[in-house]
């Protein structure tokens, strides 16, 4: 194997030379941060999420126990059982409607039992109308997110960037992330897009504001 | 807004001699069509069928290309920095895979290198074997579609199953993919219910098949149902990756459907096939390909889903994680100064959708996993311009993939560079060099150019008064007819119209 290693590596000095061209300085002069109010934010998020048929629903921070069940409504249907609703570990007692379970760790094909997922985010960006998981406790282990067929996120206000670099800015890069924009989707057949394939073919977001 | 400024072509001045270096192998891989580009390409011009799919899906991502693009105000400046990053990249790629190897094995995974295709195929198929598994699951790759990896893994006793919707379509039809991104463009909704019905067992069942429309919800569907139980049961997944971050050794996969997820989540075993120009330096970085990415790509503002991970996560995820690093050629690309701005690419494919040649020939005629514009200028730098000798050729220059590009590769410029490049290699005098010999003498001598001219002037009489004349010329020289219409000669030349207006 250090064979292959120490050719790949001299081909590259061969390629670049003894007198190699220094690298470019980078001008990020694009965007990389944004100052329109919380309130404008939290519109362009609602905007760009519905856009991607995501379903938005905003409530204050004291209603959000309600609006995860009104969420689940929107999701499965009125009249859902809650022993087909699983949560993150680190899921506020509040956001949790009665009667759910909180994911115990089984092996992650085992979640396939459960119809829905509530979890919290870690950052959200408007502009994009991105969420991002991160693995952490609110967040949930990316199985989580991903086998039962309708997602519930929770967003708080706090958690809403403008844009892209502000996002990164704020995330560890090393946990495991998913970012999620829309429920599951493909533009394979004629380049159209088509919602539904095998992540979470419904996204409810509850958004804090 | 993209289009602001565009240097004019470089035209190939004599270039530096370039070190040496291994080009990907022959008799492994995707890289080489079996036919030159004009020969394949004039049967997929006969298709009616394909020429509609392709026109009707390349102008759908334009125009959604086009309106997400549209709506970024700071897109020349992310796309400057694109270039920028990538140019640095390259500046320190041996450096930056040192780094990336150190980050991802303190995280619990292990690099593997890999001179070419033979090699990282055997990487792999050890790797899995070494697991007892006689299946893997697979997230769309190019890297691995140019290295016949599933082929490799076949010849191993292993399946290899594409979970990508399209993939799935191009793997279930046996057929070859036409896309960076949708590999099965060239099939309509009809066709590609046609193979579903005739390879998924669920449509066995009598009565199954009414089920299937070739509504795309329903289409999607089936391959979710098929799919699923795999994506349960499997034990390894094998990736590619669009991003790598050397700072961290965070790798990232960027898709659509959910499928890569499944794959980069559910199984114990995680394996990703990477080029080594894959990289990014830092974490920060990603910022700006992570907008410059979806939107050049399916035209969406952010693709659904993007996973982010680095080495192993105990308790979440493949707790064995391996990188493969694939060279297959692409150090022999980065001795080319000109040529290695190809290793920019972050494979968006938004320079195959904007492309006119690529509209109308599709994908196939490349002959290689890389078609299109970028393909036109990677497939033979990976190979040796020899082994894909009329790819440099398969282009008119209009350079609308210059400005489409995300990372504002120079294509235009390179084609010329590599025309040149296969023109001074040509060891035998060619028609074309020897006619280019003859009009050099006839112009460097007065009489035998007026000569010319008049000569030229008798062909009138077989244009019947229309701008062409309607015949080839014979051989040799009827490769160049074939594919360009003779201009009537004019009544009279410029010196005689001259001589003629002021009497001199």
């Amino acid at each position: 194997m250090t064979g292959a290693r120490d050719e790949v590596l001299g081909r590259i000095r061969t390629a670049l030379g003894p007198d190699r061209r220094p690298a470019p300085e980078v001008h990020r002069h694009y965007r990389r941060s944004d100052g329109r109010p919380v309130a404008e934010l939290l519109d362009v998020l609602t905007d760009r999420l519905e856009d991607y048929a995501a379903t938005v629903l905003r409530c204050s921070p004291e209603a959000v126990g309600a609006t995860v069940a009104a969420a689940l409504d929107a999701g499965l249907g009125v009249g859902w059982a809650p022993a087909g609703v699983v949560v993150a570990p680190g899921l506020p007692a509040a956001w949790r409607p009665d009667g759910v379970s909180e994911d115990d760790g089984r092996p992650a094909v085992g979640l396939t039992a459960f119809a829905a997922t509530v979890t919290g985010v870690a950052v959200a960006v408007a502009e994009t109308g991105t969420l991002v998981l991160d693995g952490g406790a609110r967040s949930g282990r990316r199985a989580l997110s991903l086998l039962p067929d309708c997602l519930v996120c929770v967003v708080e206000t706090g958690q809403v960037v403008g844009g892209v670099p502000e996002a990164l800015a704020r995330l560890d890069a090393t946990a495991p992330l998913t970012m999620v924009s829309g429920p599951s989707a493909t533009s394979d057949i004629e380049l159209s897009r088509v919602e539904g394939v095998h992540g979470p073919r419904t996204l409810v977001v509850v958004l804090m504001g | 807004m993209t289009a602001t400024s565009r240097p004019p072509t470089f035209l190939g001045l004599p270039t530096a001699q370039r070190p040496s270096l291994p080009t990907a192998p022959r008799g492994v891989g995707h890289l080489r069509g079996d036919r030159s580009f004009p020969d394949a390409a004039r049967d997929a011009l006969r298709d009616g069928q394909l020429r509609a799919n392709l026109g009707h899906a390349t102008s759908t991502i334009r125009a959604k290309r086009a309106a997400v693009v549209g709506e970024v105000p700071d897109w020349e400046e992310l796309r400057q920095a694109g270039k920028a990053l990538k140019q640095a990249t390259m500046a320190r790629l041996d450096e930056l895979l040192v780094q990336l190897e150190e980050q991802v094995t303190a995280r619990g995974g292990t690099v593997h290198w890999a001179r070419d295709a033979t090699e990282a195929n055997e990487i792999v198929t050890r790797l899995v074997r070494a697991t007892g598994a006689d299946e893997v699951v697979k997230v769309k790759s190019m890297a691995t579609q140019e290295i016949g990896l599933n082929e490799a893994l076949e010849a191993a006793g292993i399946a290899a199953h594409e979970t990508d919707l399209a993939e799935l379509i191009v793997q279930l039809g046996e057929d070859e993919p036409s896309h960076i991104l949708v590999p099965a463009i060239h099939k309509n909704r009809a066709e590609i219910r046609e193979i579903f019905l005739r390879t998924m067992p669920q449509f066995a069942e009598p009565g199954a098949a009414a089920e299937l429309t070739d509504e795309p919800r329903r289409l999607a569907m089936a391959a979710r149902a098929h799919l699923r139980e795999r994506f349960l049961r499997a034990r390894v997944a094998v990736s590619g990756a669009n991003f790598a971050v050397a700072e961290t050794g965070t790798l990232a996969v960027v898709e659509s459907e959910g499928n890569g997820r499944m794959c980069l989540t559910l199984p114990q075993t995680l394996i990703t096939v990477m080029g080594i120009e894959k990289l990014v330096p830092t974490w920060q970085d990603l910022e700006v390909f992570l907008q410059l990415l979806p939107r050049s790509s399916t035209g969406e503002r952010m693709n659904p889903y993007t996973s982010l991970w680095t080495g192993v996560t105990p308790g979440d995820g493949p707790q064995e994680f391996h990188l493969v690093l694939l060279d297959n050629g692409r150090t022999a690309v980065l001795a080319d100064e000109v040529g290695r701005e190809a290793l920019h690419c972050i494979r968006c494919s938004a320079c195959l959708n904007v492309c006119p040649v690529y509209e109308r020939a599709g994908g196939h005629a490349y002959g290689s996993v890389y078609p299109g514009p970028i393909g036109a200028v990677l497939s033979p730098q990976l190979t040796g311009v020899e082994d894909n000798a009329s790819l440099p050729y398969a282009s008119s220059l209009c350079g609308a993939c210059y400005d489409a590009c995300p990372v504002a590769i120079d294509i235009p410029s390179i084609l010329v560079h590599l025309r040149a490049e296969h023109v001074e290699a040509q060891q035998r005098t060619t028609p074309e060099a020897a006619a280019f010999r003859a009009l050099s003498r006839a112009m460097s001598s007065p009489w035998l150019w007026r000569l010319a001219q008049r000569a030229a002037g008798l062909g009138r009489f077989l244009s019947r008064g229309g701008p062409t004349l309607p015949v080839a010329l014979p051989p040799p020289a009827s490769a160049w007819t074939r594919s360009r219409d003779l201009p009537t000669p004019p009544r009279e030349t410029f010196t005689q119209a001259w001589a003629r207006e002021h009497g001199r």
